[in-house]
């Protein structure tokens, strides 16, 4: 049950948008998360919207997967589309009513801005393995490095977070088979006992973590790691022809977007 | 009384995704009282997720298992009642253990069983007399422990809970010869004085020759072989192309054979080795 959960998942493809160099897809992540915002009328969500569903049938993701990736984050969107359908001052749809027309349509294009956020930052990660995510982060972070942030740490260390989350949520179902086996109780009882139940779970959990921590460590020191000074890499990451042009589009995407803003459109 | 019934079972797992796998296929199978079954078969055959149904830990995708006849997927409640009857013990069960003391991490299961005090007292001195606890230790930390401790520390909080049916998902995994043997004769001895039924999930055809009264060999999610360890060990060549092995003792015996040494009967355990080879060493005399 707990295996189901596609939070950061990655599907391997070979598509363009797989093929896309890491860097590039974070720079295109954050123009399109600005040019989202810099969004307004409906004409230019029309075309924000479009980029995405281009790159989802580019990518061969199938809506089918980016609704279940959006299904966590339900209960935010319906609270969201609420509390602007009944907040927002305007013309009644029916005289005495709360809800106004104007207020329909900020929830409209809240709703639909948040949805298309997920679905942009999940276009990410659907497409691009944790480890090439990491390796671009840190090349693009790379110039902090003269004020001595500690960029490889820093990417290493999330590296391996993504890297222990799935075996994690393995060693949870495991320890929590086997509590049940023993005749815990999860489902029932009041939020107290079922914060109590937890304990069997997270002791375990805890103890297991750590050791894992020590024994990563260990390896790593066994292969001579010590930090990122002089460190080469297997893949060395190179913007191809496609990254440019990736790029150029995404530059005169985000041009466009700001264009219509400013001209009223 | 309480005999097991695995009714076509099947299980496939992440059913409908990319990701989809079939564990189990169609598996029927008679567990009666008091027996002592080995399953073997290599990584993936479906052992594991077979014992898991034993208690109702996983949903079956088709299929059922009777306990004493009644359904134990009925509902919540019957779920509830299969997993007091069947106490399993998982793959390297000292991982579960998370109380500050021995004690009170063997009584964990009998108190979830809602028992009065001194009822939990009782079953927890008893099986950690099965299982080979000392009474010293009670009052330690589960965690400050040896690994050979431990495992019977994870053991004896199972069998506290006094089920009819032990399971135990390969007991002597990762210990030491001593703790290995030591392992197997509790189990043997709380099977002897308790009646209770007992399913040992192993890869090592040693320790299971040594206990077992059936052996069932799986491969690929059906069971291909079932019989006596007698029967089973009949048939080296099958149990290879299973990518099995056949016990120390019937290997030696094999060998022997080829070079045409006469031993009598089924040899599969240290003892019955012993005993051949005297006997052919006694015939060769006269």
């Amino acid at each position: 049950m707990l295996k189901d959960i596609t939070l950061g998942q990655y599907f391997p493809g070979d598509t363009v948008v797989h093929r896309l160099d890491p860097r590039t897809k974070l720079l295109l992540v954050v123009i399109y998360i600005v040019a989202l915002f810099a969004a307004s009328s409906w004409i230019t969500y029309a075309l924000v919207l479009l980029a995405v569903l281009c790159c989802m049938a580019l990518g061969h993701i199938s809506p089918g997967n980016m609704f279940k990736g959006l299904k966590p984050m339900l209960f935010i969107i319906i609270l969201t589309a609420a509390l602007n359908v009944f907040y927002t001052q305007g013309t009644p749809i029916l005289p005495g009513w709360k809800i106004t027309w104007e207020g329909i349509d900020r929830a409209a294009k809240m709703v639909l801005r948040i949805m298309l956020l997920i679905t942009g930052t999940f276009l990410l990660t659907y497409t691009t393995s944790p480890i090439a995510l990491t390796d671009g982060l840190e090349k693009l972070l790379s110039p902090l490095k003269k004020w001595k942030v500690p960029v490889h740490e820093m990417t290493m260390m999330m590296s391996m977070a993504l890297r222990f989350i799935p075996t994690l949520i393995e060693e949870t179902d495991k320890i929590m088979s086997a509590q049940k086996a023993r005749g815990a109780d999860f489902e029932t009882g009041s939020l107290i006992q079922r914060a109590k139940a937890l304990i069997p779970i997270l002791v375990p959990l805890f103890v297991s973590a750590f050791q894992r921590a020590d024994d990563l460590a260990v390896a790593m020191e066994c292969r001579c790691y010590h930090g990122g000074e002089g460190r080469t890499r297997m893949k060395v990451l190179t913007f191809a022809r496609r990254d440019y042009i990736a790029l150029t589009l995404g530059v005169v995407f985000l041009i466009a977007v700001i264009l219509m803003r400013k001209c009223g459109i | 009384m309480a005999e097991l019934q695995v009714m076509a079972l099947s299980h496939i797992y992440s059913k409908g995704t990319p990701f989809e796998q079939t564990a189990l296929r169609n598996v029927t199978l008679t567990i009666p009282q008091g027996q002592l079954v080995g399953i073997a078969g290599k990584t993936g055959s479906g052992k594991s997720s077979l014992i898991q149904h034993l208690n109702a830990l996983l949903q079956p995708s088709s299929g059922t298992v009777l306990l004493d006849g009644k359904d134990i997927y009925a509902d919540k409640k019957a779920r509830r009642e299969a997993r007091f009857r069947v106490g399993l013990v998982f793959q390297y069960p000292e991982y579960q253990l998370f109380e500050e003391t021995v004690y009170k991490d063997i009584a964990f299961g009998p108190g979830n069983m809602g028992l009065s005090q001194e009822e939990i007292d009782e079953r927890v001195r008893e099986a950690a007399g099965f299982a080979g606890v000392e009474e010293a230790l009670f009052e330690k930390s589960p965690l400050e422990l040896s690994g050979g401790q431990k495992r019977r520390i994870a053991i004896a909080g199972v069998i506290a809970m006094r089920p009819e049916v032990l399971i135990l998902d390969e007991p002597t995994a990762g210990l030491d010869p001593g703790a290995c043997s030591r392992v197997l004769r509790n189990i043997s001895r709380y099977r002897r004085e308790t009646g209770s039924t007992v399913v040992i999930v192993s890869h090592s055809m040693d320790d299971l020759a040594a206990v077992a009264d059936r052996l069932l060999i799986l491969s690929d999610g059906t069971v291909v072989m079932d019989g006596t360890p007698a029967e089973i060990f009949s048939d080296p060549e099958r149990l290879e192309g299973l990518g099995l092995e056949v016990p120390k003792a019937t290997e030696i015996a094999m060998a022997l054979r080829r070079r045409g040494i006469h031993l009598e009967g089924a040899v599969f355990t240290h003892a019955q080795l012993k005993a051949a080879i005297l006997k052919a060493k006694e015939d060769a005399k006269c």
